[in-house]
């Protein structure tokens, strides 16, 4: 089996198991695809004890830096699983941004995180080692009981659709076999294998770029600070360029080259290191001394599945929709898909809810993949303008920036991804507060200080009643699935801000997933229990909430 | 009343799509013009001849 991509490590070494000489064993759920999507899915159904098999072509990570900006929703979900310390301990945490334009600084910003929170804004990791801190995790979770099991080496070659179930055609070093899932994930990356066995189309607004990385290690003290420039001024830098920091002194560097590119002759090493040496030296004149780590460059276009559920097969994280880089929107979209998808999973599986439920599985993720392309595609569009008079604004903005506060927010060098919410979804009920806009029906719930730790560390897997103040609630059970309650009579100022605003009490149901289903001054347990219904897609046809 | 500086637009990157969106398929001249109508429309939105005065000066 020839690899597709060289490994950084080794972790899930290729076992002959003995279905491979067996019939056909049948699984509830298999992922395809050991990235940080299959993995966080993998880790999330089997904490729940759901069964799952998760396949990869390789035998570990790839190789490369690649994602290495994991934002505060993917370190509050791996927080939930149990795999965040590790990251947070490993990754870097940067404050103090410049943002330049051609020779010139436009200005300065330090990012003042808000306080009341667990987890930063985001961190600066390495993907392999955030894929090597799930995987240790599950190692950790399979030793607890969890019913994980990921077999590495085994490529899918082949996909046929039953009536309830999906046959896999799996090679080997040892040779063919196959598996069959009731529940097929495909987890497996922006050229998804899976979705061309399928035939399934993979269309968007493309947008054709080349991006050079260089990921340099440091010798010496270099500042922790991320410096983006439009129109670099050091030669054959392109349209764009990127520096920020990575643990093990390590500084990404991005180039962002266009579309018509001699794809060998940028990546000569000579070449490399005379765009390299003119960026560190700019600020300094002087080139530190440096080592290449690792180089490649890729293309972006921001795509998307037309439908992210095909009957029992299912698309998650790059497979199902391609963003450009900027923000940061592209493995930490998929880990909330991944998380969105447990659950619901897991309450399909146990016959608590209907398959139905996984269409707004997709119909949410979907929203959530156009919201990141629409941000990703105007970050593009500002730092590529596309038409004479669009570089005339976006320059004219640079130049007012540097004088000008009002200009700064104009700025488009890529923005953070945030959860989307999921407003007006059919799975979410009425806003009977009238609280903060942050925290309403369909939104992720922020993070807060309660008196032991965080709010969302008492945010498990399961549907929460949060009651805050005076409110008053007790647990609920509709349909198969009970709602527990966390009281906090006395709200922190930071949670009552958040949760509260000017309302002197209130009564939340969480999902899950840690998105707010609906919300009330007061609820008696009939009216959660309607929410609840409606939270999992059973919702009473004469009860309208 | 002296000229606003500070950030004071709601959704920033909506806004800009918005501009740019406007002069989509148009050419240069044509871009020239729309922008030298929007300029004046919002100038006599402002009224305030010193804040006008100072809008020249900080866009100079």
């Amino acid at each position: 089996m020839a690899a597709r991509y060289q490994t950084a490590f080794t972790i899930y070494p290729y076992a002959r198991v003995s279905a491979q000489s067996q019939a056909p064993v049948r699984h509830p759920v298999v992922i395809v695809g050991g990235g940080p999507v299959g993995l966080i899915l993998a880790l999330d159904l089997g904490k729940k004890g759901v069964p799952v098999l998760l396949l990869d072509d390789h035998e570990g990570p790839g190789l490369g830096s690649k994602a290495i900006c994991f934002s505060k929703r993917t370190l509050d979900i791996a927080h939930r699983l149990g795999a965040c310390q590790p990251m947070v301990d490993k990754g870097v945490v940067w404050n103090v941004g410049k943002v330049f334009h051609g020779d010139g600084k436009v200005f300065e910003f330090n990012l003042l995180p808000e306080k009341g929170h667990r987890n930063p804004a985001f961190i600066n990791l390495q993907q392999p080692y955030f894929e090597k801190f799930l995987f240790d995790e599950i190692r950790k979770a399979q030793d607890a009981g969890a019913p994980i099991e990921i077999r590495g080496g085994n490529r899918v070659t082949g996909v046929t659709e039953a009536d309830d179930h999906t046959v896999l055609d799996i090679e080997t070093p040892d040779g063919p076999y196959q598996v069959q899932a009731d529940w097929l994930i495909a987890c497996d990356g922006a050229r998804s294998p899976i979705r061309d066995m399928m035939g399934l189309s993979f269309d968007g607004r493309v947008f054709e770029d080349n991006f050079l990385i260089a990921d340099v290690r440091m010798k010496a003290d270099f500042p922790t600070e991320r410096w983006f420039w439009f129109e670099p001024p050091f030669e054959g830098a392109g349209q764009s360029a990127l520096l920020h920091k990575q643990p093990d002194d390590i500084w990404r560097i991005d180039f962002q080259l266009g579309w018509d590119i001699d794809r060998a002759a940028e990546l000569d090493p000579a070449r490399i290191r005379a765009r390299v040496d003119a960026m560190l030296s700019s600020q300094s004149g002087t080139i530190p001394d440096y080592e290449l780590d690792w180089t490649s460059i890729y293309t972006f276009q921001c795509r998307r599945m037309k439908k992210f559920r095909h009957g029992r097969v299912i698309f998650a994280g790059d497979s199902a929709h391609q963003v450009s880089p900027f923000g940061a929107r592209g493995a930490n979209s998929g880990v909330q898909d991944a998380e969105n998808l447990a659950w619901k999973l897991d309450l399909v599986l146990q016959g608590i809810a209907d398959a139905t439920l996984l269409d707004s599985y997709a119909s949410e993720r979907e929203f959530a993949a156009d919201e990141n392309i629409l941000n990703s595609s105007r970050a593009t569009d500002f730092m590529t303008p596309k038409s004479e008079i669009s570089k005339v604004f976006r320059n004219a903005v640079l130049d007012l920036a540097e004088r000008h506060a009002f200009a700064r927010p104009l700025v488009n060098s890529g923005r953070l991804s945030v959860p989307c919410k999921y407003e007006g979804f059919p799975l979410f009920g009425e806003d009977a507060l009238g609280g903060p806009v942050l925290t309403g029906p369909g939104a992720v719930c922020v993070d807060a200080p309660v008196d032991d730790g965080y709010l969302l560390d008492h945010l498990g897997g399961g549907f929460t009643i949060l009651a805050i103040g005076a409110a008053r609630a007790e647990a609920v059970s509709a349909a198969g699935v009970t709602a527990q309650v966390l009281h906090i009579p006395a709200p922190t100022p930071e949670l009552a801000e958040r949760y509260l605003g000017s309302a002197p009490q209130a009564v939340y149901l969480i999902r899950p997933d840690q998105h707010v289903v609906a919300r009330w001054a007061d609820a008696d347990p009939d009216t959660i229990k309607a929410a609840l219904r409606l939270a999992i897609g059973k919702a009473d046809p004469c009860q309208s909430i | 009343m002296s000229i606003n500086l500070t950030p004071n637009i709601p959704d920033p990157d909506g806004f800009y799509d918005e501009l740019l969106a406007a002069h989509e398929g148009l050419s240069k001249a044509e871009s020239d013009a729309l922008n030298a109508r929007l300029i004046l429309v919002l100038a006599n939105h402002v009224g305030d001849r010193a804040v006008l005065r100072e809008a020249l000066a900080a866009a100079k």
